[in-house]
C-alpha cells in the first residue's frame, strides 16, 4: 500500500467517524419521534443516506402521514442518482459490484471519491469512505436508540427541539448562494402558510414546488448549473 | 404501525433504486440543465420547510415555544461553525431549559 493510499484510509475513516455524530442524533431522534429501536436501524441499514432518513422520521414524528414522510424522503434521497453517474465512470464497477456500490453511493462517500487526483486513489477512497461511514453510521445510530429509549418523554430534554436543529444543520451548507438562500426563505414560509390549511406532512412537500418553479425555467446566456458538489461533513 | 413499517420499506426500495439509477441510466437523462437544476434545489427546498414545519407546527397549528429558542441557538451555533452534534444537543438543552424555567 503506497503513502498515498494509506492517507486516503485515514481520511476517510476519519470522515466515517465524523458522521458517526449524525447516526447518534439519527439513532436518538427516530425514537423519540415514536419509531422503535428496530425501526431506527432497519432504516440505517437499507435506506443508508442521512437526509432521508431524517425527513421520514421528522414528518411522522410531527404528526404528518407516513406516506407523505416516504415522499419527502424519496425526493431528498434523488441527489444520490446524480452521483451515482458522476461516479460510474471512476470507478468502473461490474456486475454485482455495481450494486454494493450504489448502496455506498453517498454525500460522503463521492465527495471523497472525487476529490482524488487519480482513478485508482479515487476507488480506494469510494469504498473505505463507503465503508467506514456504513459501519459508523450503524452502530452510531443503534447506540442513539437504545440510549433515547430509556427516557419516558423525550419533551422534557428538548428533543422535539433537537430535529429542527438537525435540519436546520443539514441545510446550512447549502445556503451558499443567493438562489438557495431565496428558494430556503419561500419553502419555509409557504410551509408555514399551509400548515393549519392541509394535514400534517403535505405543506412540506408542497414547499418543494418552490424549487420545480425556481428550476424550471431555462436561463439565458445557457448558463448551467452543476449539481452541488457533496459537503464532506455534512450527509 | 404497519403504515410505518410500509413507508419503511418503500423509502429503503425506492432510496436504493435511486441510487442505483445513476450507474444504469444512459448520462443524457440525467445531464439535462433542467434536471440539475431541480436536484440542486430540492433539498434545500424540503430541508427548510421541514425544519420551519419541524419548530413552528403543532399538528395543524402554528405556535411559538421553547423550540424557537433552540432553533435561535441552532443559528448562532452554526454561525459559529459548531459541529453538528453542538449544534442539535445544544438546541435541546436550550428548549429543555426554556421549559424548565417556564415551568
Amino acid at each position: 500500500m503506497t503513502d498515498e493510499h494509506r492517507s486516503v484510509r485515514t481520511q476517510s475513516w476519519g470522515v466515517g467517524v465524523a458522521v458517526g455524530a449524525y447516526g447518534l442524533g439519527f439513532g436518538a431522534l427516530a425514537v423519540a419521534n415514536g419509531f422503535s429501536v428496530a425501526q431506527a436501524m432497519v432504516l440505517s441499514i437499507f435506506v443508508f443516506t442521512g437526509a432521508s432518513q431524517f425527513a421520514l422520521v421528522g414528518v411522522v414524528g410531527a404528526g404528518g402521514a407516513a406516506a407523505s414522510g416516504a415522499v419527502a424522503a424519496l425526493a431528498l434521497g434523488s441527489r444520490n442518482a446524480f452521483y451515482g453517474l458522476r461516479l460510474a465512470p471512476l470507478l468502473k464497477v461490474r456486475g454485482w459490484r455495481r450494486l454494493s456500490a450504489a448502496q455506498l453511493t453517498i454525500d460522503e462517500s463521492t465527495a471523497v471519491a472525487i476529490s482524488q487526483p487519480t482513478g485508482q486513489l479515487a476507488r480506494t477512497g469510494f469504498w473505505t469512505t463507503g465503508i467506514a461511514v456504513f459501519i459508523c453510521w450503524n452502530v452510531a445510530t443503534v447506540a442513539g436508540a437504545l440510549a433515547v429509549d430509556q427516557v419516558s418523554d423525550p419533551k422534557v430534554i428538548g428533543l422535539d427541539a433537537a430535529v429542527g436543529a438537525a435540519f436546520l444543520a443539514l441545510l446550512w451548507p447549502q445556503l451558499s448562494t443567493a438562489v438557495t438562500r431565496a428558494v430556503a426563505a419561500a419553502a419555509a414560509t409557504l410551509a408555514l402558510v399551509l400548515t393549519p390549511l392541509l394535514p400534517p406532512g403535505i405543506p412540506v412537500l408542497a414547499a418543494a414546488a418552490v424549487a420545480l418553479v425556481v428550476a424550471w425555467p431555462e436561463p439565458p446566456h445557457h448558463v448551467t448549473q452543476q449539481p452541488r458538489s457533496p459537503d464532506v461533513s455534512h450527509e | 404501525m404497519n403504515e410505518l413499517w410500509a413507508a419503511i420499506a418503500a423509502v429503503a426500495v425506492g432510496g436504493y433504486a435511486l441510487k442505483a439509477s445513476g450507474y444504469f441510466i444512459p448520462q443524457r437523462v440525467l445531464e439535462r440543465p433542467r434536471v440539475t437544476r431541480i436536484a440542486l434545489l430540492t433539498p434545500v427546498a424540503l430541508l427548510a420547510a421541514l425544519t420551519a414545519v419541524q419548530v413552528f407546527g403543532d399538528g395543524e397549528r402554528l405556535v411559538l415555544d421553547a423550540r424557537a429558542a433552540g432553533l435561535a441557538y441552532a443559528v448562532v451555533a452554526l454561525l459559529l461553525r459548531a459541529p453538528f452534534l453542538v449544534v442539535v444537543v445544544g438546541a435541546a438543552a436550550v428548549a429543555a431549559l426554556v421549559r424548565l424555567i417556564a415551568g
